[in-house]
């Protein structure tokens, strides 16, 4: 029994150390960026790293969303004779929920992956150790204009998304179902407001900073050789993955 | 002046470094030599306080580095050039960007002047013309150049080596010990080089010192090393398979 005892608190305590860990780093990494001197350069060229890799994936994403969207709600309200509520029904899905969850699951696939595996590669061929041994802080090259670069990405994404989803499923309810053009926009005039809009911004910030966050940590702290990087790379993308959709529930009940 | 003191480290329970002692001397070259896997880097990776020890102090120029807080850390390793083991150039810069990368970082000198310091630091290492290349198109001696460039560039009064060499042929190994010597003639720096290659390190070195089960079992002259009794010295450095280190 105590043997049990015993091994159950070194895993509790190994948990808490690991999660103190990770919090830490963040706590610095924010600390880091609100300092200057500031990497401007970096930050444009993470800027276009995040924007750049992640926008064809964005767009084929909220179009494909926003068509299916569109037809499945649609035979969901003809049943109840509410056809024309299609146009606020897929955008408050979209843009309260889907939006933001969605781009930044695939924000996470497209570049956080690869953000990890840059950093660890440069962990496992000592280009972190040469900054260090330069003097200079790695966390002001290397982390910390990434997460102030998804921070401003995501939102703006997010809102792509918005937008290709909300207007494919226009094309699918007006164009292939016959609902009037006028009906499908007015209705949504009137059911979507600033709130809602809001709430997505919300989530679309709060998950660049937990993507950014968790990538630039696996990658910082990389196993050794390829195999440390290849496992560092999958356990960002899945734990970014889950987080997002654990914060998801939580915000989303805090503020509905 | 390096000065450690029974320095000791463990990685999940192997002991690797085992109450070292070690004293170098402001603007000597020492070789450290030693078995692969037997510390050499990891005590390199303590010099710059990369890792820290289970017990023991460093003092570099009477500051113990294992006391210091990271800000106390970034003044002593200003002192500091590393040349390591794999080049660990910056992918995303060019040779040039390499070069400069110290200079822009962390002094205030104009553009020009950095331009000026870092097309003579590229003269010196034999790369003139190479400074819009980026590390992925030069060859591993080139890189090992541009190491040595870069880590030479903001005049470090201490040089840290990490097997410069090794994978190099011949010609290019040569090269790379002359340009130390060359480069050590000019700077005065004190110099720890980590190297397997023997006897070639015995022309470059003042000192050299020998790492087996964590701690330093002979210390002296390349003379000294040389003439040695000591018959764990005498194997390694005459490559026997006989003799009182294991070997496979």
């Amino acid at each position: 029994m105590l043997t049990f005892l015993n091994t159950l608190g070194e895993w509790f305590l190994s948990i808490l150390n690991g999660l103190g860990h990770v919090f830490l780093f963040l706590l610095r990494s924010l600390y880091t960026a609100a300092r200057p001197p500031f990497k401007f350069r970096i930050f444009l060229r993470q800027v276009r790293f995040f924007g750049n890799k992640s926008l064809l994936v964005v767009l084929m994403t909220g179009a494909f969303t926003g068509m299916v969207l569109s037809l499945q709600i649609y035979y969901t309200l003809r049943k109840f004779g509410s056809e024309a509520l299609l146009g606020p029904a897929v955008a408050l899905t979209i843009i309260r929920e889907l939006g933001p969850v969605l781009s930044a699951l695939m924000v996470t696939g497209r570049a956080g992956s690869a953000l990890t595996a840059e950093i660890g590669i440069m962990r496992i061929s000592e280009q972190i150790d040469a900054l260090e041994s330069m003097a200079l802080n790695p966390l002001r090259y290397l982390i910390a204009p990434n997460i102030v670069a998804a921070v401003l990405v995501f939102p703006l994404l997010t809102a792509i998304f918005d937008l290709i989803g909300i207007y494919s499923g226009y094309l699918v309810g007006v164009q292939l179902l016959g609902l009037s053009p006028g009906t499908y926009f007015s209705q949504m005039d009137t059911f979507v407001d600033m709130q809602d809009i809001r709430i997505g911004l919300y989530k679309s910030l709060s998950f660049g900073v937990i993507v950014s966050w968790i990538s630039c940590y696996k990658g910082y702290h990389t196993g050794f050789g390829a195999e440390g990087v290849s496992r560092a790379t999958t356990s960002a993308v899945v734990t970014s993955s889950v987080l997002i959709l654990v914060w998801d529930y939580f915000l989303g009940s805090i503020l509905l | 002046m390096i000065e450690i003191k029974g320095l000791t480290k463990s990685f999940k329970g192997q002991v690797v470094l085992d109450r070292l002692d070690l004293k170098i001397a402001a603007g000597e070259v020492v070789a450290i030599i030693g078995k692969s896997g037997g510390g050499k880097s990891v005590l390199l990776k303590h010099l710059i306080g990369l890792l820290k020890p289970d017990a023991g102090t460093i003092l570099i120029n009477g500051v113990d580095i294992t006391s210091v807080d990271i800000h106390g850390l970034r003044n002593v390793r200003q002192k500091f050039g590393v040349v390591f083991q794999g080049s660990a150039l910056f992918d995303s810069l060019t040779v040039f960007g390499n070069v400069a990368f110290p200079l822009r970082e962390r002094t205030k000198l104009p553009a020009e002047a950095i331009r000026e310091n870092v097309l003579e630091a590229l003269e010196d290492v034999g790369l003139r013309g190479m400074g819009n290349k980026y590390p992925a198109e030069i060859s591993g001696g080139m890189k090992k150049r541009v190491a040595l460039a870069r880590a030479l560039i903001a005049e470090p009064s201490i040089v840290l080596f990490d097997e410069p060499t090794t994978g190099l042929d011949p010609l290019i190994l040569n090269s790379i010990h002359r340009l130390i010597t060359h480069t050590h003639r000019k700077y005065r720096f004190t110099g720890i080089i980590i190297s397997h290659e023997i006897p070639e390190i015995f022309d470059v070195a003042d000192r050299v010192a020998m790492l087996y089960n964590g701690a330093i079992i002979q210390y002296g002259t390349p003379e000294e090393i040389q003439k040695t009794d000591n018959p764990f010295v005498k194997q390694f450095i005459t490559g026997s398979s006989e003799g009182p280190i294991e070997t496979l």
